[in-house]
This record gives structure tokens, C-alpha cells and sequence, in this order.
């Protein structure tokens, strides 16, 4: 649209307050000669009905194609304050000036500063905000790929059917059900938590039979996933060598775990005895025995003592350990000990633990229940299990006597962890161990990406989820993991994390049909396009996306897939040419804003100081420090970002040549327990920010003056308290020379 | 239970904690213990103790039997009730630790000096002669607790205390002959004898 047909309505509301505290007609006149606005109307109450109506009323009958609101935060009003697909952008008076700033004399004139700012900056951003084009990439399929047939495999299946989407579920082996399949019982997920109860694997199996929705293929992989949410194109393989071409609307990855191998316990008799069984051994134990008799495997002799090893081979820095807790294996002992306690009472139940958890509502009850029948519980460490005659001897350290104890038993059940079936790590190169190793990683997806083939992991091989504040999501929009593939847990965490990520699918499809974005931008039409004249190739963009949303053609240019992207704008952010931008968003869009803020020269003691704040956490948080009067710092200026990871070095280069004093950065916490909404921004925006050094070097200015937080949306306090620190160094360390 | 003493439970089996959920007043609790240790940092004479509540349940669960019964910790306890207050599986520990001295002793292997124990001795005879605690005598036979030296001596240090109380008419020394025992105590010995007789029959079934 040229600057011609451009149309700005100003709209000044006087509404909270904002009428006494601020010079309203000296702002008017800015925001029409200065900010250039064609039409400026001041309203006492704009979110109110007749407000409303004004503002739609010159959008209906005056042509106005952009509106800049004065009044309120963007984050309050939003349902008063959206026209359509017109663009609108906020000044914020009521959080971000004079509830922040106290009413006194003295402040006036730098609280009217602040506000006239603002509406200069709002008016400036909506000139580069554009209705937000037709997503080309739009697409409708339905059908959600499940891949897995393990109970969270199955749950998913059955609960997207329930909604109404077509299912295909793909097995590698030749039967449903999964590990779950193989047990005895499980634990109890209804109240009393008592005993152990029927695993359900069966009724979910002839669920599925009977529903002609969801389509089984057995002995089956994926030999190739490409596409995007919507167009998932995926070749399934049979063991039989034959394919089938595919198309999905979402996936879910519900691929599972595989028991820890207990061969690498040689001290706990693993191997040595055959008395000695995992977890898993023992419920086939109890499977195959006759009636209620448990046997002991080398003799056959009925086991009069049973002792149930915790924490084998987990939650141990030991090389070829797994340091994590696998979180089912305490209320599973519990259960298997209840299958001695119910064949016979009398059968002596020891459950040797270090730190007994039962997570879950009923976890607890479940605990008192063993107890109650019997079931006793011995804090210790044990350290050997060795054969002694007949019987098997414990030797473990008592936490609670502090000393040395032994027991001696008929069978030791080890309660070893999960490994998650998680495919490669695409992160990292393979080590020598790995690569000779015979049996490597075998790719679960194999997606045809850039980024590599399966879903990125975080720690110790699960696959990457937003676990603090989005545990559903996962880093490549449209695929879900669920299961014990993210994280450790049992079979009642699993079913329900399986119908979290059912749910998660069919948003994706549903979001993909109406080309919007994903969290956390759902609803979001706009997407980020490239213009390829300038484009040098660099790869940052393909290489830096958290979400593997962009391949590259053949010509090696990158190539934007609209349905996989989240929106953070990581890929404007880092590209040195700046080649890439969003309708509504884009270097201009922030750069103007830079730009427009009126700077006071060197003189006037009146120094600016830039934050560009993350939507997510700190800008909510600065709004929150206004409803709580938190004052700070009248020589700030917000302009919050869709991510710290969209933040173009030149928004910084370019206030530091404007004769900013300062410049702040505030994003979420990074790295392992990231909470950054778009999980790599944050870090990649801290990463290019530590080369703005040079930038400040060869302009002669303080390091100090460009800082970069990590903030939560609980810092109300500490945002405040950084901004005026930011204001007392550049108290001490002078204005900028920069200002012209 | 004539050879309960010496047939020694076996470690880690659940035959001695049997034996505390059948004999032991509230006894069948011990096995609900979780073992967070919240008793043990409750108390307030904790330090005082060889063992606390949450390691006697442990050794409990670990068949130590002879060590716990010969213990004195559980006569250490002053029923201050901080432990059943503070109990998160709502165990009543003050008195498991009664019931668990009163067996020590029913099994005769209560230590014998202990002072708490030997206190208690003293007042059940005391109340249960006359029906009546008869302070004074009780006091004396305390002063007397430790051998007639160390009686004498605490009772001379505690004189101008008992000439004071005398003066105030608040000791009486002809009490301590002129015991006032109450109405039909006749019948309070035929009513503790039943007692016993039950309390008798009630264990000798148990462990039949």
C-alpha cells in the first residue's frame, strides 16, 4: 500500500485517569504535526461502546486503514480494540506512564514526555504494519498419523477418533499394546488405591478393532515424513519391503521406552542368578506362574522372600547409569509386592529404597495400602547381591540404623529405569562409542528437514518439550511427542499425556487449515517472507530456527514452510541483510519506532534509554509493575518483541547512532530449563548480543550500555529495580556523544 | 511366651514386627511409619535418647528385637505428644512408645535402673495399695529411690523447703502412717486383678 492510500486514525482515550495526568492537547498536537496522524480524536472512555463505535465509524465512513490507540496497555482491551484485519497499535499510557511515574510537579513535564513518545512510536509502527497476506501453504487433511502402538499410542488414537479425526496408527511390531501388554496388572488410578488392577490393554485393543476410524498397520515404520502440519506426506514401511505413500494433517510420536539393559548390573547378580529379574521379568514371572504361586526361576521353588532393589542402575552419576528417576518404579514395586502379599500374606515383601516416590493423587494411598498389607519398606543403599547357598544375600547400607545390613531371600527384583525410544540426537554428532556400537539409534520420523530426522531432545536423550511452562509442546510444529518418549512416567501419566498430545494434533490440523499459527501465537495469520534478491545464502535462518520450520531448495535458498512456523521472527532476527520480515512485524516495523522517539539533546539531562522487551513474560510483567505502582525510570522506552530472538542487531546499532544512552534486553530464562516461549530464542538473541561489543567499540561507547536479562513474568519487582539501575549508570558514566 | 526372649527374630523378616502388632498397644501402626524422620526432629528430648521413635520403627522392621526391648529410649519419653501432632501418617508415637516399654517390661527385659521406669513402679504401687497416690510417702520412698545415703543426703538438702511447707500447712507428716486410702479399695484390687487376669488371657491367646 502506498503512503497515499495510507490512512492513520489517532485516538487518544483520557479514560483511567490519563486525562488529568497528562497534557492531552499538547499530545494531540504531536500525534498530528509531529507523528503525522491524519485523523486525531481525543475520547473520555474508548473502550466503552461509543468509542468503539467512533473509531469503527471512521474505518467504515473516512477510509481510516490504520489505527494508533493512546491509552491503556496492548495487553488490556484487546476484544474492544480489534477491527478486523485493520492493523492497530497501542501507546501505553496507563501501564507503561503515568502508573509508573508519580504525580507530582516536578514530574510532569518527563511523564508528558514519556506519553508523547509513545504515540509517536504507535503511529510510526502502524505505517509498517500490513493486513497479514493469505497463507498460500493452507491445507486440509485430517487424518493424524500415530506413531506407536503402546498404551499412549493407543489413548491417542482412541481419543482423536473420539473427536471426531480419522487415525492411522503405525506399529513396529506385529501387535498392539506395547510394554503395557506384558504386564500382570498396574496400578490402581481410581480411589481406594489399594490393590493393583486389570492393565486395560485388551478392552483399548478391541476399542480400537471395533473403530472404523482408526486404520492399524503392523510391522510397520516411516521411511520418510515430509510436508508440513495440514500435508504431513509420509511413506510407511512394512517389514515386508513393501510402502504406502500417506498423508496426514498432524503426528503423534508415541514410540515409547525401552527397558534399561540390567547386563551392566553385574554387582546386583543380574546374570549371574537367575533369581535375580527385573521389574519387567517378574510380571511375566507371575503371568506364567500357575494360580497364585509364584516360583522362583532356577529351581522352581515357591518364594517364601522377595526383595525389591529401587533405583538399580538409576539416579546414579555411574558410567552407563541412567541419572535420571524413572518415576513408576516405587508404586510399581509396591504393586509387584502385592501380587506376593495377595498368593499369601505370610511371604516376607522388602522394598529397599533411598527415597521412596509415589507421584500422583493417588500415589500415597497406594503406598499405605503396601504398608497396610505388609509390604515393609527399608530406607538403604544396596550394594551387592550375591548367591549364598540357597538363597540370594542383600548387602546394603541401612540409612536410618547407619550401618551395614544383610537379607537374605529367594528372588531380587531390580527396579531398573527407561530408556526412551527417542531416535538419534540430531544435536549432536555421534561419539566413537556410538558409532561403533552395533546397535545405533535407529530414526523414528525420518523427517526429510533440514534441521535432521527426528524430534530434538534436551536431556538425556528424551525428546524436547516446553516442560516448565508447555509440556505438550514440542519443537516441530504439528508432531507431538507423548509417552514415556519425554519423559519418564507411568501408564496412568501416559494415557493422559496421550490425550494431551491427540488434542495438540488436531489444533495443529485445525490451525494448518486456516494457514494460523501455532502456540503462542495461535490465531496468528501472519508469517515471515523473504526477498530473494538480497538473500546471501548464510544458512543463519535455516540453521537458527528453534522449530525446523525452514528448508532450503535446490538452489540453496532458504525455503519457508508457513504451517511449521511459530512465528518468533528467530529468522529476522538473524539475518544480517535483513531480508526477512512479516507483514505486521519486521525491521522497519521496530525500527521506525526507534527512530521516532524524540531525542533531547546532551544538554538537556534528559537521557533515553531503549528496552526492548520479550511479549511473553516481560512485558506482561513491566504492565504488572504498573498496576502495582512500581515506579521506574522516566527515560525508558518500551517497544515490546514477539521474541529476544527476533531482535535484529541493527534495532541496536541503530539506537545507539540515534543517541540512545542505553539499551536493554529482556527475555526468558535460557538454556536447560529454558522457559523461553520459542525455546531458542532467548539464547540465540544472547548469543549475537555478546558480539555488540564490537559495535560499541568502534562507536567509542561503554560496554555498559547495552544489557541483556534473563526476566520471568514474576520479576515485577526486579524489572523496575534493573531499569533504574540501567538510569544510575548512565547517571554516572555520561550521556551519549551520539546525539544530534 | 516362655522362649519369645531368646528365639531371635530374623533380620529383616517381618516376625518381630508381628510380635509388635500383636502385643504391643498400638503396635500395628509401626508399619505405617514412611520413615520422614519429622518425630525424631520433634523430640524435644531427642538428643537425650539412644534411639529415636523413627529409628526404633526401622529397627523394628529389621528384627531387632533384644535391642529394642533392652533400650531405655522408649522410657524416655515425657508424653509431650509433639510427635503424634506432628506426624504426617498421623501415627500416635507417644503412646506405641508406652506400649512398647510396657511390654519390654511384661517381657522382663526393661532395663532395670532405669530411672523412669523404676518411678513408675513406685507410683502403681503407691496408687494401687490404697487406691490412692499418698504424696508424702511416695516423695519419701523417691528421696529413697537411689540407697539410704543418697536419701538422707537429698532429704537434708530439701529440708528448709519442708520446714516451710509444714509452717504453711502444706506437708503433713502423719500422713505418710495415717494413709487415707478410699472407700472399698477391696474392690479395687479385685477390680485390678480381673484386669490383669484378662490382659493375661487376651496375650496368652495371641501367642498360644
Amino acid at each position: 500500500m502506498s503512503e497515499a492510500e495510507m490512512k492513520i486514525g489517532a485516538y487518544l482515550c483520557k479514560g483511567c485517569g490519563i486525562g488529568e495526568r497528562l497534557d492531552m492537547s499538547a499530545i494531540a498536537m504531536i500525534t498530528e504535526r509531529e507523528a503525522k496522524a491524519h485523523i486525531v480524536k481525543e475520547h473520555d472512555f474508548l473502550c466503552g461502546e461509543e468509542g468503539v463505535s467512533l473509531i469503527q465509524n471512521d474505518i467504515d465512513n473516512e477510509g481510516v486503514n490504520r489505527v494508533a490507540i493512546g491509552g491503556c496497555s496492548r495487553r488490556a482491551k484487546t476484544e474492544a480494540f480489534t477491527f478486523g484485519d485493520i492493523p492497530v497499535t497501542r501507546a501505553n499510557w496507563r501501564e507503561g506512564v503515568i502508573w509508573i511515574r508519580p504525580d507530582t510537579d516536578e514530574a510532569r513535564e518527563t511523564t508528558n514526555d514519556m506519553a508523547a513518545d509513545y504515540i509517536r512510536m504507535a503511529v510510526a509502527e502502524v505505517k509498517f504494519m500490513h493486513k497479514p497476506e493469505p497463507n498460500e501453504e493452507r491445507a486440509t487433511n485430517n487424518r493424524l498419523l500415530v506413531v506407536g502402538g503402546g498404551i499412549s499410542g493407543m489413548t491417542a488414537a482412541v481419543e482423536a477418533s473420539k473427536a471426531g479425526y480419522p487415525v492411522t496408527i503405525v506399529e513396529k511390531t506385529g501387535a498392539l499394546g506395547g510394554i503395557a501388554a506384558q504386564l500382570h496388572k498396574r496400578v490402581p488410578e481410581k480411589s481406594p488405591f489399594a490393590e493393583p488392577v486389570d492393565t486395560g490393554v485388551a478392552e483399548l485393543i478391541a476399542a480400537i478393532d471395533a473403530d472404523k476410524n482408526i486404520e492399524v498397520c503392523l510391522n510397520s515404520t516411516l521411511a520418510k515424513t515430509d510436508g508440513a502440519p495440514g500435508r504431513f506426506e509420509v511413506t510407511v514401511a512394512t517389514e515386508s519391503g513393501s510402502t504406502e505413500e500417506k498423508t496426514f494433517g498432524a503426528i503423534v510420536q508415541a514410540s515409547g521406552f525401552t527397558p534399561y539393559d540390567a547386563n551392566k548390573l553385574p554387582e546386583l547378580g543380574y546374570g549371574k542368578s537367575a533369581d535375580v529379574i527385573t521389574q519387567l521379568e517378574l510380571e511375566k514371572l507371575v503371568n506364567d506362574g500357575a494360580g497364585d504361586i509364584i516360583k522362583r526361576p532356577s529351581d522352581g521353588k515357591q518364594v517364601s522372600s522377595v526383595a525389591f532393589v529401587q533405583c538399580a542402575g538409576q539416579r546414579s552419576d555411574k558410567e552407563g547409569h541412567l541419572p535420571y528417576c524413572s518415576g513408576h518404579c516405587c508404586t510399581t514395586s509396591i504393586k509387584q509386592a502385592l501380587y506376593f502379599k495377595q498368593s499369601n500374606p505370610g511371604i516376607d515383601t522388602n522394598i529397599i529404597y533411598t527415597d521412596l516416590r509415589t507421584p500422583g493423587a493417588g500415589g500415597e494411598d497406594f503406598y499405605r495400602s503396601g504398608q497396610d498389607k505388609g509390604v515393609t519398606f527399608t530406607k538403604g543403599n544396596v550394594s551387592e547381591v550375591s548367591s549364598e547357598g540357597d538363597s540370594l544375600a542383600v548387602k546394603f547400607k541401612d540409612l536410618i540404623l547407619n550401618e551395614d545390613a544383610q537379607e537374605n531371600v529367594d528372588l531380587v527384583v531390580l527396579a531398573t529405569g527407561m530408556v526412551p525410544n527417542s531416535g538419534p540426537n540430531i544435536d549432536s554428532e555421534l561419539t566413537e562409542e556410538e558409532k561403533n556400537a552395533e546397535e545405533k539409534p535407529i530414526s523414528i520420523l525420518n523427517l526429510n528437514y533440514r534441521q535432521g530426522s527426528d524430534m530434538p531432545q534436551l536431556k538425556h536423550g528424551f525428546n524436547d518439550s516446553h516442560f516448565i511452562c508447555f509440556p505438550y509442546e514440542t519443537r516441530r510444529t504439528g508432531i507431538y511427542t507423548s509417552g514415556p518418549v519425554r519423559r519418564p512416567m507411568d501408564i496412568f501419566q501416559a494415557k493422559e499425556d496421550a490425550t494431551g498430545a491427540a488434542l495438540k494434533g488436531i489444533q495443529a490440523i485445525e490451525n494448518a487449515a486456516l494457514g494460523r499459527a501455532a502456540h503462542p501465537r495461535s490465531g496468528d495469520l501472519s508469517f515471515p517472507s523473504f526477498q530473494k534478491s538480497g538473500c546471501t545464502q548464510c544458512k543463519r535462518c535455516t540453521v537458527e530456527c528453534p522449530f525446523g520450520a525452514i528448508d532450503e531448495d535446490e538452489q540453496r535458498y532458504p525455503q519457508f514452510n508457513e504451517a511449521r512456523c511459530r512465528r518468533c521472527g528467530t529468522c529476522m532476527g538473524a539475518c544480517p541483510v535483513r531480508v526477512i520480515s512479516f507483514k505486521n512485524y519486521s525491521v522497519d516495523s521496530v525500527g521506525q519506532q526507534i527512530k521516532n522517539v524524540e531525542m533531547p539533546d546532551e544538554f538537556d539531562e534528559k537521557p533515553r534509554i531503549l528496552l526492548l522487551a520479550c511479549e511473553n513474560d516481560a512485558y506482561p510483567a513491566l504492565d504488572m509493575a504498573g498496576m502495582n505502582r512500581i515506579e521506574y525510570s522516566a527515560f525508558i522506552r518500551i517497544i515490546p518483541v514477539r521474541c529476544l530472538g527476533s531482535v535484529n542487531l541493527i534495532w541496536i546499532t541503530d539506537a545507539l547512532n540515534s543517541g540512545f544512552d542505553g539499551v536493554m534486553l529482556m527475555g526468558c530464562k535460557k538454556g536447560e530449563n529454558y522457559q523461553c516461549h520459542f525455546v531458542k530464542g532467548s539464547e540465540l538473541a544472547q548469543i549475537r548480543t555478546s558480539k555488540v561489543d564490537d559495535t560499541l567499540q568502534s562507536l567509542s561507547l561503554e560496554p555498559e550500555r547495552v544489557e541483556t536479562h534473563e526476566v520471568a513474568i514474576t520479576d515485577i519487582e526486579r524489572i523496575p529495580q534493573l531499569i533504574n539501575d540501567m538510569a544510575a549508570t548512565i547517571e554516572r558514566i555520561g550521556m551519549s556523544p551520539f546525539k544530534f | 511366651m516362655s522362649n519369645g526372649n531368646t528365639a531371635l527374630a530374623e533380620k529383616y523378616r517381618n516376625n518381630f514386627l508381628q510380635e509388635v502388632i500383636a502385643n504391643v498397644e498400638e503396635g500395628e501402626w509401626v508399619r505405617m511409619c514412611m520413615q520422614c524422620g519429622v518425630c525424631a526432629g520433634s523430640c524435644p528430648l531427642g538428643n537425650a535418647w539412644a534411639h529415636t521413635p523413627q529409628e526404633i520403627f526401622m529397627m523394628i522392621r529389621a528384627g531387632k528385637r533384644e535391642e529394642v526391648l533392652t533400650s531405655d529410649s522408649m522410657w524416655m519419653c515425657t508424653s509431650c505428644y509433639n510427635c503424634i501432632v506432628r506426624c504426617p501418617r498421623k501415627l500416635p508415637i507417644t503412646h506405641i512408645m508406652h506400649g512398647l516399654a510396657h511390654y519390654a517390661e511384661r517381657m522382663g527385659l526393661a532395663p532395670k535402673n532405669q530411672p523412669t521406669r523404676k518411678f513408675a513402679l513406685e507410683f502403681w504401687k503407691n496408687l494401687t495399695k490404697t487406691g490412692r497416690v499418698n504424696e508424702t510417702s511416695l516423695g519419701v520412698k523417691l528421696y529413697f529411690i537411689d540407697g539410704f545415703v543418697s536419701g538422707i543426703k537429698k532429704g537434708l538438702a530439701a529440708l528448709p523447703l519442708g520446714l516451710r511447707m509444714f509452717k504453711t500447712k502444706r506437708l503433713d507428716p502423719m500422713a505418710m502412717i495415717s494413709s487415707s486410702g478410699c472407700k472399698g479399695k477391696g474392690d479395687i484390687h479385685k477390680i485390678l486383678a480381673k484386669a490383669k487376669a484378662i490382659e493375661d488371657a487376651k496375650f496368652q491367646s495371641k501367642n498360644a
